[in-house]
C-alpha cells in the first residue's frame, strides 16, 4: 500500500500513513493528467519544430539566417 | 523583505520510499514560505523524465505558469494554464545519488488575494548531457489562506533520503 509523509507544523510531528483509496484514486488522476499535460506539450512543442523546419527549407535559408532577418 | 527565516518543519523521506510529502496545519503568522526540496524519484527515466506534482490545501485546479529553462545541450521557455507538474525530478536512469534541488518562495501566503510564487531549480546530476535548470513563475488563482502543501510525483514513488523543509519568514 503507497504510504504518504504528513507533517503536522503545529507540532513538528511526522507520521507515515497509508494512502486512502480515494487519495490513491486521486494520485492516479493527478499522474494521468500529468502525463496527459505532458504528452500534449510534447507534441505541441514536436509540431512547431516540424512546421519551423519546413519553413526555413520552403525559403532556403538557414535557422541562423532566420535570426539575422528578424534581429 | 526576507529578514527572518525560520525552520517550521523538515521531512527525510525513509527507506521505504513514499510517494507523497505534505505539509499540514501551516500557521499563518509569517509573511511568506519558502519550501526547499531535494528529491529522486523511483520510476523509469533520466534526469528530466518525471515531475513533481504540487497541491495547496489539496487543489491542484486554477494554476498558471512561466518557465526559463535550459537542459543539456539547448534552452527553452513555456508556460500553462492547465499542467500542474512543477520542476523536474531525477528518475532511476540519472546518475546515481544525484537529486534536484528546487526552492520555492510563496510570499503573501496567508493573505486573501491570488497567490503568486516562484521556483528556483537545479537538477545537476554530475553529467553533461543529462541535466535542467530552470527558474518559473506561478500563479493559484485562489484567495484562500494555504495552510498545506502536498508534493506528489506524476510516476513513481519520493526516494529514501529525499529531503523538503518548510520555512517561514518574517518581515520584522
Amino acid at each position: 500500500m503507497p504510504t504518504k509523509i504528513v507533517v503536522d507544523c503545529s507540532t513538528g510531528i511526522a507520521s507515515e500513513v497509508e494512502l486512502t483509496a480515494e487519495e490513491i484514486a486521486q494520485l492516479e488522476a493527478d499522474a494521468a493528467k500529468a502525463e496527459a499535460d505532458r504528452k500534449a506539450a510534447d507534441e505541441e512543442a514536436a509540431l512547431k519544430a516540424a512546421q519551423k523546419a519546413e519553413l526555413l527549407e520552403r525559403l532556403g535559408i538557414t535557422e541562423d539566417e532566420a535570426k539575422l532577418l528578424l534581429g | 523583505m526576507a529578514a527572518t527565516f525560520t525552520k517550521i518543519a523538515t521531512v527525510t523521506v525513509g527507506s521505504g520510499g513514499a510517494s507523497s510529502i505534505d505539509f499540514s496545519s501551516i500557521p499563518a503568522t509569517y509573511n511568506d514560505l519558502c519550501l526547499k526540496l531535494s528529491a529522486r524519484g523511483s520510476a523509469t527515466g533520466g534526469a528530466y523524465a518525471h515531475y513533481a506534482v504540487v497541491s495547496f490545501n489539496s487543489n491542484t485546479s486554477n494554476r498558471s505558469w512561466r518557465r526559463l529553462a535550459g537542459y543539456s545541450s539547448s534552452t527553452y521557455s513555456d508556460n500553462s494554464s492547465s499542467v500542474i507538474t512543477m520542476g523536474s525530478i531525477p528518475s532511476s536512469g540519472a546518475t546515481a545519488s544525484a537529486f534536484a534541488n528546487c526552492e520555492w518562495y510563496i510570499p503573501n501566503y496567508a493573505g486573501s488575494n491570488y497567490k503568486s510564487w516562484s521556483i528556483d531549480a537545479v537538477v545537476d546530476t554530475n553529467s553533461s548531457t543529462d541535466w535542467e535548470n530552470y527558474f518559473m513563475a506561478h500563479l493559484w488563482s485562489n484567495t484562500s489562506a494555504i495552510t498545506s502543501i502536498g508534493i506528489t510525483l506524476d510516476s513513481g514513488n519520493f526516494v529514501q533520503y529525499s529531503t523538503a523543509t518548510l520555512y517561514g519568514i518574517k518581515n520584522s
